[in-house]
């Protein structure tokens, strides 16, 4: 009961800041399914259901009733701080100090039927919510699932829709299912529950059989196994390479930025994943591969005219150069100090670049332009879909090379490195060579990423190169999951992939991002792709799961 | 016996160490070398050197209030919370509105004095209110965690707060309102002072002096030392480490809020992003002095404000390097790194050297 009340008081004070910081607005422009929800209301409507179920589940003592009256109850409250906002924003004028707090954010709380009418309708909704949730909880675990799947993938294709409708309108036959499914603006209703009816129907067939597929698989013989494996790559790698015609134009644009951090994640992950160095200036390599190229191939400056292809060498070699001098410095350094004085390299490579002193050899504030274009014989790697190919391949090859090195001798110092210098020192690995390798192939890989960067945008600023890109990339290898190179590839496509694709929520992004950060520290701290060593780290079962003190202990007895 | 220490002293230095000297002894002769041509050239007058030096002294104690924040807390937590900046950001961003309320109404010009009390306090209990949340929904949970998971989450909760208020308040900049009597300057015999730099140093002085005394001398300061000392035996003498923790926050919360109307009326204008800046260099400050101990944080604060302001003029300027005012970030980010490199322990620390950091 007391905890269902701060539940519902926690869940009533994030809908009232995610009013009042104009997200409820901004994401009502999209509908989830035409004329019936805006992306707002469902935002609105899933804190509802996501408080009252957390009070559900935190009921003690399973009596249904109770769960009920609890999850009901938090709802009610949620739904009250709403309405108390919209009588509140009636009365006195917060505009003057919450620029958000417009007519039309009062217009969508009221859901358009005047503070009176709205306020038994945000009670009896948030309950109505709450009970729901509650009924959610209650319901057998594959009833539960499906239904959270379903509506899940229903929520999933209206957000996405700007994905979908112009990939299906590509080909052909498909392009029925848009007629279908899609109007200029969220789902149709029909599409929505035929995608609901359809996506449940294969859930729980799955849930069914998948196990006997699953075994059925396991019971072939080893060869035909790995024939399946192999054939399973070999298509895997087929769509990738077909990505960009099947997407369109602005998908492959998106696809090369989601390219070019899986690059810098691949990198930043050997120096924080690997070796566990906590590396705040990651950009500063970034910028002196992009500003090699520029120097170097710009007929602005007019030093040297190479091409990209001559210039790359000497971009890794800048890398390699940039990182061991970095590096130098810091190899004493521990955790948040190290963390600091990166931070600090970072921002003196921006100060420099910027400053006027330098301007000669590197354009200060307005950069360098006119960096030509990539050329393979005759194909020219210019529009997003060539230039595709051109990260693709570094990728793999990045890829490649991380995760050969994960398992080497070198990948094994260090990790040894990451989970205790001292021990590792002691049992014989060398740390300044194995800390100045790390920084070294991590700069050289951030310096190919700058590299494809500027070849890509064909100018250079210095603005490109603050310290939020460092702050991204380590964002998204803690969400995908330290030290996890699949992991690398989920976050880069969960926090810059879906931001881009939501781009009119733009100004929305780091809050959301700061908001998982946090959430995703306190709750599931090893990521969403993790590596199998450290999720059994962080949630080995011998010690008490609510204090135990995660990988502070040596990871010997996992 | 001399022989062999110098034996010893051969084999405990290495080749990294020999680098890391050189490009000290480099840098120091260029400072040496800028320095001496400026005086030499006499490009700037006693005058300038003494703006320069007010100038410095009310940034670097705007610096070094900011300072106390993190330098507490590093003391208690062992961690750098890094959405102090944002605890900072918040204070005056708040007492804006209350401030353009009082010039509107100009309540502001008849009671000046009163109405800045009023800002102060808001701003106070904001930055304060802002950081007791940290500590109760970001930190405390992860009170036992590896140093990585509560370093991301307060980078985490510093953009989430950053965004917040940027939702809350607006994207742009907004213009303090000017007080009065604060405005024009005093004369020190030959040299002139701006009243509000004035104001900003002794402001700042008093609200350390209050801070020092009150750590150095009321049981609760007492108490909040002996937790940074250790935890554990403090809580077996019968001092509640939650509440001193939260203390901690407190004080920082404070200070930072006080910090942030100073930096308002200095320079006039605030912005959801301008904890940034003033944040890093407060850490750099604190580290300076040697993080964790507070008279270090107000030295540290004090040094860096002078260095950031005399800097770009000492000794850029006397290189030949053009514009040498857009480096003086990288001035402190430079003496960061060295003192970082050099003198982790700080200018008055010790404790550390023994508990790695």
């Amino acid at each position: 009961m007391k905890q269902a009340i701060r539940i519902g008081l926690i869940g009533g004070v994030v809908e009232v800041l995610l009013a009042l910081i104009g997200m409820i607005e901004a994401f009502s422009q999209r509908d989830i399914i035409s004329h019936v929800i805006s992306m707002g209301h469902t935002l609105l409507l899933l804190v509802v259901l996501f408080m009252s179920y957390l009070a559900a589940k935190g009921t003690t003592g399973n009596k249904p009733l109770q769960v009920l009256r609890n999850s009901a109850l938090s709802g009610l409250i949620v739904g009250g701080m709403v309405a108390l906002l919209v009588i509140l924003g009636n009365y006195i004028n917060l505009r003057k100090v919450l620029i958000n707090a417009s007519p039309l954010l009062y217009k969508l709380l009221t859901f358009d039927q005047g503070v009176i009418g709205s306020i038994p309708l945000l009670l009896g909704g948030g309950a109505l919510g709450g009970l729901l949730a509650g009924l959610l909880h209650l319901s057998p675990t594959l009833t539960r699932r499906v239904l959270i799947v379903s509506l899940g993938s229903v929520v999933g294709a209206g957000v996405l829709q700007d994905l979908l409708r112009p990939t299906f309108a590509l080909w052909g036959p498909l392009s029925i299912i848009n007629e279908w499914l899609f109007t200029a603006n969220g789902l149709t209703l029909y599409g929505a529950i035929g995608l609901f009816i359809l996506i449940a129907a294969f859930f729980t067939f799955w849930a069914h059989k998948g196990n006997a597929i699953r075994s059925g698989i396991n019971r072939l013989s080893p060869k035909r196994r790995s024939a399946l494996k192999s054939t399973t790559f070999l298509l895997f790698f087929i769509i990738l390479l077909a990505l960009p015609q099947i997407l369109g134009l602005f998908l492959s644009e998106v696809l090369t930025i989601v390219g070019l951090y899986v690059l810098l994640g691949l990198g930043l992950n050997i120096v924080v994943g690997f070796a566990g160095l906590l590396d705040l200036g990651y950009v500063a390599f970034f910028a002196i591969g992009a500003y090699t190229v520029a120097v170097l191939t710009s007929p602005e400056l007019g030093f040297f005219n190479l091409s990209f292809w001559g210039a790359l060498p000497l971009v890794i070699f800048m890398g390699v150069l940039s990182g061991v001098l970095l590096g130098i410095p810091v190899l004493k350094m521990r955790g948040d100090y190290l963390a600091i004085a990166t931070l600090g390299f970072g921002e003196i490579i921006r100060i420099l670049v910027l400053s006027d002193f330098l301007r000669p050899w590197l354009g200060g504030a307005q950069g360098i332009g006119r960096i030509p274009k990539a050329h393979l014989n005759s194909i020219e790697f210019a529009t997003p879909q060539q230039i595709y190919y051109l990260i693709l391949a570094g990728c793999l090859l990045v890829g490649f090379i991380s995760w050969r090195l994960r398992d080497s001798r070198l990948g094994r110092a260090w990790m040894a490195v990451r989970e205790d210098e001292d021990v590792a020192q002691a049992m014989g690995i060398n740390l300044v060579s194995t800390k100045l390798m790390a920084f070294a192939t991590g700069a050289a890989f951030s310096a190919l990423s700058g590299a494809i960067f500027a070849s890509k945008l064909g100018s250079v600023y210095p603005h490109s190169f603050n310290v939020m890109i460092s702050i991204n990339i380590l964002c998204l290898i803690i969400v995908g999951g330290m030290g996890s190179i699949p992991g690398v590839l989920v976050g880069a496509i969960a926090l810059v992939g879906l931001p881009e694709l939501l781009r009119e929520f733009a100004e929305y992004r780091l809050f959301v991002y700061g908001a998982a950060l946090v959430a995703m520290m306190l709750l599931r701290p090893e990521g969403l792709w993790p590596e199998a060593l450290r999720r059994r780290e962080l949630h080995s079962p011998l010690p008490s799961p609510q204090r135990g003190e995660p990988a502070g202990r040596p990871g010997g007895e996992a | 016996m001399e022989i062999h220490m110098l034996k010893r002293w051969r084999e405990k230095i290495t080749p990294t160490d020999v680098v890391m000297w050189l490009i000290g002894a480099a840098i120091l002769t260029l400072v040496i070398w800028g320095s001496t041509a400026t005086l030499s050239e006499g490009k700037y007058s006693a005058y300038h050197w003494f703006d320069f030096v007010i100038f410095g002294l009310a940034q670097g104690s705007i610096y070094a209030l900011i300072a106390m924040g993190y330098t507490m807390v590093y003391g208690t937590l062992r961690m750098i919370n890094f959405a102090h900046s944002e605890v900072f950001m918040s204070g005056p961003y708040t007492a804006y509105y209350v401030a353009a309320a009082f010039y509107s109404s100009g309540f502001l010009d008849r009671h000046p004095i009163a109405s800045l009390m009023m800002i102060f306090l808001v701003s106070m209990a904001t930055s304060t209110l802002i950081a007791v949340l940290l500590e109760r929904i970001a930190y405390r949970p992860l009170r036992t965690a590896p140093r990585l998971v509560p370093l991301i989450t307060a980078i985490g909760a510093s953009f989430f707060l950053q965004y917040t208020f940027r939702g809350l308040y607006g994207s742009g900049f907004q213009a303090y309102p000017v007080v009065k009597i604060l405005e024009g300057e005093w004369m020190i015999g030959e040299f002139r002072v701006l009243k509000f730099q004035a104001v900003v140093i002794i402001a700042a002085a008093l609200l350390m002096a209050a801070l020092y005394s009150f750590i150095q001398y009321s049981r609760i300061g007492k108490a909040i030392r002996a937790v940074s000392e250790d935890k554990e035996i403090s809580s077996l003498m019968g001092i509640d480490v939650n509440k001193m923790i939260v203390t901690t926050f407190v004080i920082g919360g404070m200070a930072a809020g006080a910090a942030g109307v100073l930096y308002a009326l200095m320079f006039k204008q605030v912005h959801f992003f301008m904890g940034f800046i003033p944040g890093i260099k407060a850490f750099t400050a604190a580290v300076l002095g040697g993080i964790g101990n507070i008279p270090g944080a107000m030295l540290g604060g004090i040094f860096l404000g002078l260095i950031e302001s005399l800097g770009p003029s000492l000794f850029l300027d006397g290189l030949g390097i053009i514009a040498p005012y857009q480096l003086k970030d990288a001035i402190a980010f430079i003496l960061l790194v060295l003192v970082l490199i050099f003198r982790p322990t700080g200018i008055l620390g010790e404790r550390l050297a023994v508990k790695k950091a």
